[in-house]
């Protein structure tokens, strides 16, 4: 995923001199192409994200629109007063982006998980964030970020992705996709962990089990209208996402719901509120934390009594 | 500088001591010594030195920028703002009040301010980058931020230090209110920041040292900065709370405001000083 990110970007910023990358030393392998397209127009601060986030804002200040990139928490909450106070704040077009999203670094161990990123990011006012599940919503997703005038937070997976989605998609902030409907219950996931939802889904679908299945890769502003029409349909909601409990993607939903007096069934699958201090790798790491697919199958099993 | 000059810039001076004093005492707020510290030298930013920058064309995309790191010194810039005519004198006693036009730390939302801060270590990045941008564009004009003695202590500021002089940012001027006294203690005694002045040549910056209450000194330091193509950190030395001898270079005075009954004997003490700058040597 990181890689059809930064293909896309090439693609977007030949005809947009405005973009610029400041980076704080991560990206190797990946970032040249952009250095080479565009001399001068990639910055690195060194090992240094809050000044990373605060010269990314400076320039952006200037009419120009800077991505910061790094891996999982270091572009965010290393800096998050910077991404607060100067970049949201100042409504500035600065795009937040993190490479490895939930434990996409499994066995890096936890100071490269980014688990409560959803939670953070979301409660800043000013803030757009998306959570693409695959390539194909990746690469519509930077489209949507560098269209967007403001602070966006991309949530980028890592490699090897598999496509969920088997055909065009309509990628608009604010809404989600569905990658197939279903009559007895809704899942909503965000992000990559969606193909184990979808693998979930065709074996449930096997026993005769209809799941209304739908990627939400926008969590700020989140598809209100989705949640409630699902909800008033199927009485039931499913959310899976690869990330604490506390105040993520489950969670928003959840306060869709509840505002609306929304009588539905909500059952969260999401990290428990530990550090994943295990070492393996991310697809391990998802079964050992109640996130693999048989948890998820299980998970919609359950909420339907079967 | 000859002694018309000299006058002027001294009244204004006055009047942004003055205004500072009943603000904070209206408001009930503090930091009135880190605004009195630094009231010399905007006084002479705002009057010469900082180019296109005026009311009538605030958004003149040659002017210089200006950003107060210092954002809890804010009331400062507002005085001065007042004064240069970007809003109404009834804004002033506003500050810090409920539905006021003015926040106790410095806002962007004030016509005149570039940039919100508040929380320390914020300003010299967003000036770096603000830089870095002008340099690209080949644009004229200067970026100044000022900073204080706690402002330096922050790590993100050394961050800025270090990127501002690997980018040759010639176009950006720091400048520190150095009165040597932060909210807990005197400089010295919580993290001393000497030598500031080769710490910042090592790393790669001009630096400049300067008297920061000698207005002809401070106007003569930015008038000749170093023009190497290296970013340029001046050195005001300060004394915080100066004008108020009683408040002179306090702990207090940092998060204090002057209580009712010593506003006008506050005053009177900025008066005095204001005199002894208009005689000069």
């Amino acid at each position: 995923m990181r890689t059809i990110f930064n293909k896309t970007l090439i693609d977007i910023a030949k005809d947009d001199p405005r973009i610029h990358m400041i980076l704080a030393d991560i990206g190797y392998g990946e970032i040249e192409p952009f250095d080479e397209a565009f001399p001068g127009r990639l910055y690195n601060v060194g090992v240094a994200e809050q000044n990373m986030t605060g010269v990314a804002c400076g320039m952006a200040m200037e009419g120009n629109v800077c991505i910061t990139y790094s891996i999982a928490n270091f572009p965010t909450l290393r800096c998050l007063e910077q991404i607060r106070n100067d970049v949201c704040y100042h409504n500035q077009n600065v795009k937040i982006v993190i490479i490895g999203g939930g434990v996409s670094y499994g066995p890096l161990g936890i100071s490269h998980h980014s688990t409560e990123d959803i939670a953070i990011m979301r409660a800043l006012p000013n803030i757009v964030v998306m959570v693409p599940c695959d390539c194909i919503e990746a690469e519509a997703a930077v489209h949507a970020m560098i269209e967007h005038d403001g602070p966006v937070y991309y949530r980028c997976g890592y490699k090897n992705e598999s496509d969920i989605h088997e055909g065009p998609i309509n990628f608009q902030i604010g809404k989600s996709i569905p990658v197939c409907d279903g009559d007895d219950i809704a899942l909503f996931f965000t992000g990559p962990i969606g193909y184990d939802a979808k693998k979930a889904v065709k074996r449930l679908a096997e026993e005769g089990i209809s799941v209304r299945l739908v990627s939400m890769h926008s969590i700020k502003p989140i598809d209100k209208e989705e949640i409630l029409t699902s909800a008033k349909r199927f009485g039931k909601i499913l959310t899976v996402e690869e990330h604490n409990l506390s105040g993520g993607f489950g969670s928003a939903v959840a306060e869709v719901l509840a505002e609306a007096g929304c009588p539905c069934e909500l059952k969260r699958l999401a990290l428990p509120d530990v550090y994943v201090s295990k070492v393996g790798s991310q697809e391990w790491l998802r079964e050992q934390y109640g996130l693999g697919q048989d948890d998820i199958y299980n998970a919609v099993k359950e909420m339907l009594n079967k | 500088m000859d002694k018309q000059r000299r006058c002027e810039l001294a009244e204004f001076a006055f009047r942004v001591r003055r205004n500072c004093i009943r603000m904070t005492n209206n408001g009930q707020s503090g930091h009135v010594g880190s605004m009195l510290s630094m009231a010399d030298v905007i006084t002479v930013l705002y009057n010469g030195i900082l180019k296109n920058v005026s009311a009538e064309d605030p958004k003149n995309p040659n002017r210089d920028r200006f950003i107060l790191s210092k954002g809890h010194a804010g009331c400062a810039v507002y005085a001065t703002l007042f004064e240069k005519g970007y809003f109404p004198e009834d804004w002033l006693m506003t500050y810090y009040r409920d539905n006021g036009k003015l926040m106790g730390h410095i806002s962007h939302h004030v016509p005149g301010v570039e940039f919100s801060t508040g929380s320390l270590g914020h300003g010299l990045p967003v000036a770096v980058g603000m830089a870095l941008a002008g340099k690209l564009k080949k644009a004229s004009h200067k970026v100044y931020c000022m900073m204080s003695d706690g402002d330096m202590n922050e790590g993100s500021s050394w961050e800025a230090i270090v990127f501002a002089a690997q980018q040759k940012l010639g176009n950006l001027v720091g400048i520190v209110d150095y009165n040597r006294v932060q909210a807990l203690g005197h400089s010295e005694n919580v993290a001393d920041l000497e030598p500031l002045d080769q710490k910042l040549e090592l790393f790669g910056w001009n630096c400049v040292t300067v008297d920061g209450h000698d207005l002809e000194a401070i106007e003569n330091t930015f008038t000749s900065l170093p023009n190497n193509g290296k970013p340029t950190m001046v050195i005001c030395r300060t004394i915080k709370a100066r004008g108020v001898p009683w408040l002179e270079d306090t702990v207090k005075s940092h998060y204090g405001f002057i209580p009712n009954d010593r506003v006008e004997e506050a005053i009177a003490g900025c008066r005095a000083y204001a005199d002894e700058c208009m005689k000069g040597e």
